[in-house]
């Protein structure tokens, strides 16, 4: 069944005869199953808590042209060499440090071996139909290979940016691709802005080798009229630590899914985030942790704060397979909520199969506490400051699990700015 | 004019009666302590003093210097010199001490139109003066009384005030809780704060405190009324004969 929505979206798809013989492949395959598919309806359960009839209801149309990103004020201090994809084209790239080999996606016609064996066999189309999409659709994007050993101390900051056109809604389909090699580290910055009405609909693959590490750290903050619907789905091999942090501020309607597969032992793996939505916000968090091999921990810690009449939604499934023993599996899904009108959905999920397991999940909601506000105001600090206070401490809870400081104060400094221009000051029913 | 001028006050919460005509006024340079049994709305003044919502003045007046505190929300006071220390301090995960003084201390200097602070120059001063009071750095650094011990939690509200350097204070039970040398470092803490233009309100249930911190004025708090007012003498007859006198007569 192809529905209108999944047709408009692949509109301008290279056809799949163009490019070399294994990406028509990949790229056929993924169109098969975008359209037998269609858009996810509330009857999906990985989609329940969100209606896409908005999105539904767009009449897409390929951006024009690209233009110059520049970094949210938030991430002005961090030292790191940039990647610019705007509208989905690569526009610039940084000398990027030693070790680290880049490749554009835009028609790869010779795109080296490690390109070919892994794009797209990271990121499931056949259960995930956007995904789908954009690996039957991107026209751009970029490939990363840190080499065996090599330890990138510098942050790669990808800016993918996508400017909305008049009267129209653009579709992008931004699509990267991260091969960590044994041994090697690196940190991946990505950072989602626009401006207009747009669809952004970006696939993130990544394969983490043997006693690798990649810090891998998104900011969603796109325009109040976008759509941001993205997949990251990686693949840890033993003794890997894989350290995601996603932190969303934007969009009208906004989805981070965060798929892992921890296919090896002794794997640490750590996905802490937090989303912060106001006006009528709709933001949507969903990540999967896949435990198949034994004494692997996974720590996962999400903080939400919904203001005005933000719908969030949190859903997390961690699995157990039978074969991983000794599992140490941590989620929590926290959300404070600043009005009556707001909302969560929160989700948690376990299934597990095997027997010596540590697992544990949990989800609370909350409002702030009046004699927090109380102690805060009887100190002298008004109480919108009081206010922004409480709420970035409680974000702070999850932004302090990002493992690398230069990169956790860009975010905190993004959530504070946040703060500064929807809680503090700001009316109570501020816009977006 | 006394510095603080409390008129006929009653105050409520959810609509029960708690405080039914306080007259009070406190000179400039004074101490005065308020003792009186268990429930019988210490506590509500002192948040019916520093502003807490929630507690509502249905009658009387409350003068700081001669400004309506009633007209004023609780950041407002605080700006305006009043602290209260508090019987049960909050805690705060993810504010940590220093963060949360400097915030406050910002708060006033803005209210003056003066600019922010010196980090330097207040880390320095801060320090010094938790040091007096035995509050450690590692202390500062925590959240704010998140897993702090009771005594500690008292020690910070005093490391507040003398940061703050407030007109008019309100210790409510600051003593509880405090070992007996914490008790004497604490006290002269608030000692070495006495001065002509400063005011204090200690509200406690011991003569003991009073030993370390000598009120020149000390009030019996009953049924939500002063019932008595005397000398240092008063706490001596208390801690002889109990509240009795004092809770028959009302009843
Ligand atoms: N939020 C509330 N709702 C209803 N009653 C309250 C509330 N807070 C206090 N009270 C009541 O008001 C009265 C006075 O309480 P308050 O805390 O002021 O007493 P106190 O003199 O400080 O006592 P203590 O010596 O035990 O600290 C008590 O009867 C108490 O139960
Ligand atoms: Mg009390």
């Amino acid at each position: 069944m192809s529905d209108k929505a999944t047709l408009a979206l692949l509109t301008g798809a290279p056809s799949s005869g163009d490019g070399p013989q294994w990406l028509a492949t990949v790229r056929r395959t993924a169109v098969e199953h975008a359209e037998r598919a269609g858009l996810p309806g509330v009857r999906t359960e990985a989609w329940k808590f969100t209606n896409l009839n908005a999105l539904k209801a767009l009449e897409p149309v390929a951006p024009r042209g690209t233009a110059e990103i520049a970094r949210p004020a938030s991430f002005g201090g961090l030292d790191a060499a940039e990647l610019h994809l705007s509208n989905g084209t690569l526009t610039r790239a940084d000398a990027l440090p030693h070790g680290v080999e880049m490749v554009s996606l835009a028609g790869p016609d010779d795109a080296p071996g490690w390109v070919a064996e892994t794009l797209g066999r990271i990121a499931d189309t056949d259960q995930h139909p956007f995904t789908a999409i954009n690996t039957g659709a991107f026209a751009g994007g970029v490939a990363l290979r840190i080499a065996r050993g090599a330890t990138v101390e510098r942050p790669i900051l990808l800016l993918v940016d996508t400017q909305g056109v008049e009267g129209a809604a653009v579709a992008t389909h931004p699509r990267v691709l991260v091969v960590v090699e044994d041994g090697a580290m690196a940190d991946l910055v990505e950072v989602h802005t626009g401006s207009g009405a747009y669809v952004n609909n970006a696939v993130t693959e990544l394969v983490i080798g043997k006693d690798a590490r990649l810090g891998h750290y998104k900011l969603q903050a796109e325009s109040g009229e976008a759509f941001h619907i993205a997949m990251t789905a990686a693949l840890c091999a033993d003794s890997s630590t894989y350290d995601n942090f996603a932190l969303s501020t934007g969009g009208r309607l906004a989805r981070n899914e965060i798929r892992a597969t921890l296919d090896g032992r002794h794997i640490e793996y750590r996905i802490n985030g937090g989303y912060l939505a106001c006006g009528d916000q709709h933001m949507d968090t969903a990540t999967f942790i896949d435990h198949a091999k034994p004494d692997c921990a996974s720590h996962e810690l999400y903080k939400g704060v919904l203001a005005d009449r933000a719908h969030g939604v949190f859903q997390g499934k961690i699995l157990v397979r039978p074969d991983a023993q000794k599992t140490d599996g941590y989620q929590m899904n926290r959300a404070l909520l600043l009005s009556r009108e707001a909302e969560i959905n929160s989700k948690p999920e376990l299934e597990i199969y095997a027997d010596d397991v540590k697992c544990s999940h949990g989800a609370t909601v909350g409002e702030l506490e009046d004699d927090q506000l109380f102690y805060l105001m009887a100190r002298g600090i008004s109480k919108e400051r009081a206010r922004a206070m409480l709420v970035a401490a409680y974000v702070d809870e999850a932004i302090d699990h990002i493992q690398r400081e230069p990169i956790r104060d860009a975010f905190r400094a993004a959530a504070a700015d946040w703060m500064q221009r929807h809680i503090a000051g700001a009316p109570a029913e501020g816009g977006v | 004019m006394a510095l603080l001028e409390i008129e006929n006050l009653h105050a409520e919460i959810d609509g029960k009666p708690i405080l039914k005509g306080i007259d009070l006024s406190i000179e400039a340079g004074q101490v005065h302590a308020i003792m009186g049994p268990n429930g019988s709305g210490k506590s509500t003044l002192s948040y019916v003093l520093a502003g807490r919502d929630g507690y509502e003045v249905t009658e009387g007046s409350i003068r700081l210097d001669g400004q309506d505190l009633l007209e004023m929300e609780a950041d407002e006071r605080a700006v305006a010199g009043v602290f209260l220390a508090m019987q049960y301090p909050v805690e705060l995960p993810g504010v940590t001490g220093m963060t949360f003084l400097r915030e406050a201390v910002n708060a006033r200097r803005k209210a003056a139109g003066e600019d922010e602070i010196d980090a330097m120059g207040f880390l320095k001063m801060v320090r010094a003066k938790a040091k007096t009071l035995g509050v450690t750095d590692e202390m500062l650094k925590r959240a704010v009384n998140v897993g702090f011990s009771g005594g500690e939690k008292k020690r910070n509200e005093i490391l507040q005030m003398a940061v703050l350097e407030p007109k008019f204070c309100v210790l409510d039970e600051t003593d509880s809780g405090l070992d007996i040398d914490a008790l004497k470092v604490v006290s002269e803490g608030v000692n070495a704060l006495r001065s002509a233009g400063r005011s204090m309100l200690v509200i406690t249930h011991y003569q003991r405190l009073l030993n370390h911190i000598e009120p020149d004025v000390i009030h019996v708090l009953a049924h939500g009324r002063i019932q008595k007012t005397g000398g240092k003498e008063l706490a001596l007859e208390l801690e002889q004969n109990g509240y009795a006198d004092y809770v028959e007569a009302a009843a």
